[in-house]
């Protein structure tokens, strides 16, 4: 694998392998020293044009864990701002020699295009609203911890279905695991044509008692001003998921941010159920196994063996 | 001017501009010449003179005496094709194209005869612009040229253009193309304005409402790739809304770059009630579907209209064979690379199709026995009728008007550059078979291919 640019390049050995990968760093996680030396003298590019917070800090974090060199560039107060162009933006980064370029972009194909402009990796953190890659990695892998396997579970994604690019990679991945999807949410927000991808469809939540798991996503409020949904209290009466329309033996996920009392009560995303907190966990391990895959891949020692390896002289005392 | 239609004349150099240079005095020998109107399909030696089809002779008969001779067994002479959709962005884009590039293009891909888009930087809103292009078409265009004007002052889409003024300039139309007519009210007026000044209406039929912020055709490959959809109703929609006012108004439209199954179906349903009305459809929305929008490569795929599914480029072939869709036109819209290397949602919309056209088809449509030759060259001439302008034909008499071809030849779009400015073509890289050798519009040569060798003089 050389580039990370989407869910559907991915077959389901390549998105277990990654898994696999991700509870081996999780182990590291729980030592003294969570570093391991495996990027060690490379350089990792983090360039961002939308604003982030989990995922950018979750892969600078991850790329630190991994002993890359980092360069984080955010297109606010960059030469972006100047107008400069991402293909030359690109080729300036690329003369530092990155082994990985980490981008997240408004618009759709744009990891895609950058992969075309460098030797380096090129990892997708969310291309427009078409692929967030790494976000579908991680709830998986955070699902498969606490189910075992998503063979045959049933997952209702619910919410703005149209502008998500985390309801797009996560009805992939989820299906490519096995599992049974069904997406829900307003026609106004559910995209003419997604059946395509093998999911249900529903404009209501009626039905959603039989799910194992509820993903809801972001409601983002100029949705309002532009008429998709007439309002948000209206949203919120029918699409909401709170502790009334969510039964004990439900599990209840989110991409973050959330806006609590649209798509999620506050007591959904503060219950038992509520994997939230897990999820961003499992960001940081599965982007460390992201990045292992893609620069350090093939090579067969374990991470986990080669932190081993290298404990005698620990590398640095950070954290 | 009368309210009448204006007479056909017989010349596209009198109604047109082009540069003019000297009359071919040609020999096409023992050419296989195909003209499905004229009724003419069989080996001629082809005599172009004096701005003229002078003679179809007998094969090996002809009198050269003084002419170029061009051994063309096994070659194809049509009458050359006419586009009435170009883009040659002059003025105020001339890093994209211009009259002499464009126009190079043209000739390159075998066409006669080019009308070109008024939606310039500023549009040609004015009789004064109109007159400027039309200096710059006889100081430099290798094909004969007609200019549209817009519809609205400066495409605003609020208030006439000065029609009359702009017809008397030289306009052979109207259009506002890259942008529709949402006013409804101001549509009607243009077309009763027709009747004062004639010229047909060329119409970019969306609804912006409806098209949004889309990028693509809507459907599920947009579903899938996340990119906001231009619904089919955007069109289909705005093509019934003229089609009603044109009725209404019994005036005349000839509705641009058709792309939906349900817009061909309207096209139909409203010729057959009587109304005036023609359309074009492109080469890129006869061959492709938007499943090629799933590389998300905006040099080739991204364009607006949208590349739709595969039953709506059904219905644009389905409406070619029965005349729904007399015509097909390019759209050719030169871009800069600056414009395309960006990605799919930010890049501009439009590819480059005079050099291809012809060549694309043929291999596409005629090669895999999805359309017969003549009908390929009968719609690749049928641009000219509905602005008035003579076919071009190779009927003995007529003006000079034919292109030869190597239906045989196999070619790689792009290994050579283009004769346009811009290489946004939607064909690029692509092999394609049937090459353009030589193009005589209007009486003179217009192009040669440089790697074709040409006979001596008998």
């Amino acid at each position: 694998m050389k580039h990370l640019l989407s869910i559907e390049q991915l077959s389901r050995e390549e998105i277990e392998a990654i898994l696999d990968r991700a509870e081996s760093f999780a182990e590291v996680g729980r030592r003294d020293i969570k570093k391991v030396p495996t990027l060690r003298g490379r350089t990792v590019v983090s360039l961002f044009y939308e604003s982030s917070t989990r995922t950018s800090s979750s892969f600078d974090l991850a790329a630190k864990r991994l002993s890359a060199d980092l360069v984080s560039v955010k297109a606010a107060g960059s030469s972006v701002e100047k107008g400069e162009s991402l293909k030359d933006t690109v080729a300036t980064l690329s003369a530092y020699d990155p082994a990985a370029i980490v981008i997240r972009h408004p618009y759709a194909g744009a990891a895609q295009m950058v992969a075309g402009w460098t030797t380096a990796a090129v990892v997708n953190a969310g291309d427009g609203k078409h692929e967030h890659p790494s976000q579908a990695l991680l709830d998986v892998y955070t699902l498969r911890r606490r189910l075992g396997s998503l063979e045959g579970i049933r997952i209702w994604i619910v919410g703005d279905v149209l502008h998500s690019r985390v309801a797009r990679s996560n009805l992939i991945a989820f299906a490519k695991m096995g599992a049974e999807v069904t997406v829900c949410g307003p026609p106004t927000l559910i995209p003419r044509g997604i059946e395509e991808l093998g999911c249900d469809v529903s404009y209501s939540l009626d039905g959603i008692e039989e799910a194992e798991v509820v993903y809801a996503l972001r409601m983002q409020k100029e949705r309002m001003s532009e008429s998709f949904v007439p309002s948000l209290r209206e949203y919120a009466a029918n699409f909401q998921i709170d502790s009334r329309r969510l039964n004990p033996r439900q599990l209840l996920m989110h991409p973050g941010p959330v806006n609590r009392g649209v798509e999620l009560s506050g007591e959904a995303i503060d219950s038992p159920q509520s994997l939230i907190t897990e999820q961003v966990a499992a960001g940081l391990v599965v982007r460390m196994a992201i990045l292992y895959e893609l620069l350090a891949g093939g090579d067969a020692s374990t991470p986990a063996a080669e932190g081993e390896g290298s404990r005698p002289t620990p590398i640095g005392t950070s954290a | 001017m009368s309210a009448e239609r204006e007479m056909l004349t017989t010349s596209l150099r009198d109604q047109l501009d082009v540069r003019q240079g000297e009359d071919a005095y040609l020999v096409l020998r023992r050419a296989t010449v195909l003209d499905p109107v004229a009724g003419i399909d069989s080996v001629h030696d082809v005599v172009v003179r004096d701005g003229k089809i002078a003679a179809l002779a007998s094969p090996g008969e002809a009198d050269a005496d003084g002419a170029e001779v061009i051994e063309a067994e096994g070659l194809h002479a049509f009458p050359a094709f006419f586009d009435p959709h170009v883009h040659l962005r002059t003025p105020g884009h001339e890093h994209k194209e211009d009259v002499e590039t464009g126009t190079r293009a043209a000739a390159a891909g075998g066409y006669c005869g080019i009308l070109a888009m008024a939606n310039t930087q500023p549009p040609v809103s004015t009789a004064a612009d109109v007159s400027a292009l039309r200096e710059q078409a006889r100081a430099g265009a290798s094909v004969p040229v007609g200019f549209l004007a817009t519809v609205s002052k400066d495409m605003q889409g609020t208030e006439l253009t000065e029609m009359v003024e702009l017809r008397e300039a030289g306009a052979v139309g109207f259009s506002d193309d890259g942008l529709p007519i949402t006013d409804a009210g101001l549509m009607r007026r243009a077309l009763q304005y027709q009747r004062l000044c004639g010229g047909n209406i060329a119409l970019h039929e969306e609804d912006p409402r409806l098209s949004g912020e889309g990028a693509m055709h809507e459907g599920p490959v947009s579903a899938v790739l996340g990119v906001a959809g231009i619904p089919s109703v955007s069109e289909s929609t705005m093509v019934a809304r003229d089609a009603a006012l044109a009725g209404y108004e019994n005036a005349r439209i000839h509705v641009q770059h058709l792309s939906a199954a349900e817009s061909v179906e309207i096209v139909r349903a409203a010729k057959a009630a009587g109304v005036q009305i023609s359309a074009e459809a492109s080469p890129h929305h006869l061959c492709l579907t938007d499943e090629e929008v799933r590389s998300l490569d905006p040099h080739r795929f991204k364009m607006n209209p949208p590349l739709r599914e595969e039953r709506d480029r059904q219905a644009l072939i389905e409406g070619l064979r029965d005349g729904t869709v007399e015509c097909i036109a390019t759209d050719h819209a030169p871009h800069q690379p600056e414009e395309k290397d960006v990605p799919f949602e930010q890049a501009a919309m439009g590819v480059t199709g005079l050099e291809t056209a012809f060549a694309a088809l043929h291999t596409e449509l005629v090669l895999a026995g999805v359309i017969d030759l003549g009908l390929l060259v009968e719609r690749m001439g049928g641009g000219a009728e509905p602005f008035d302008l003579p076919r071009p034909t190779l009927a003995p008499g007529s003006e000079a008007n034919v292109v030869l071809c190597d239906l045989g030849a196999e070619w790689t779009v792009g290994e050579d550059g283009y004769e346009s400015r811009s290489a946004n073509s939607w064909c690029a890289g692509r092999t394609l078979t049937g090459r353009v050798l030589v193009t005589v519009a209007a009486g003179q040569v217009a192009f040669r291919l440089r790697s074709f060798s040409l006979g001596v003089a008998a």
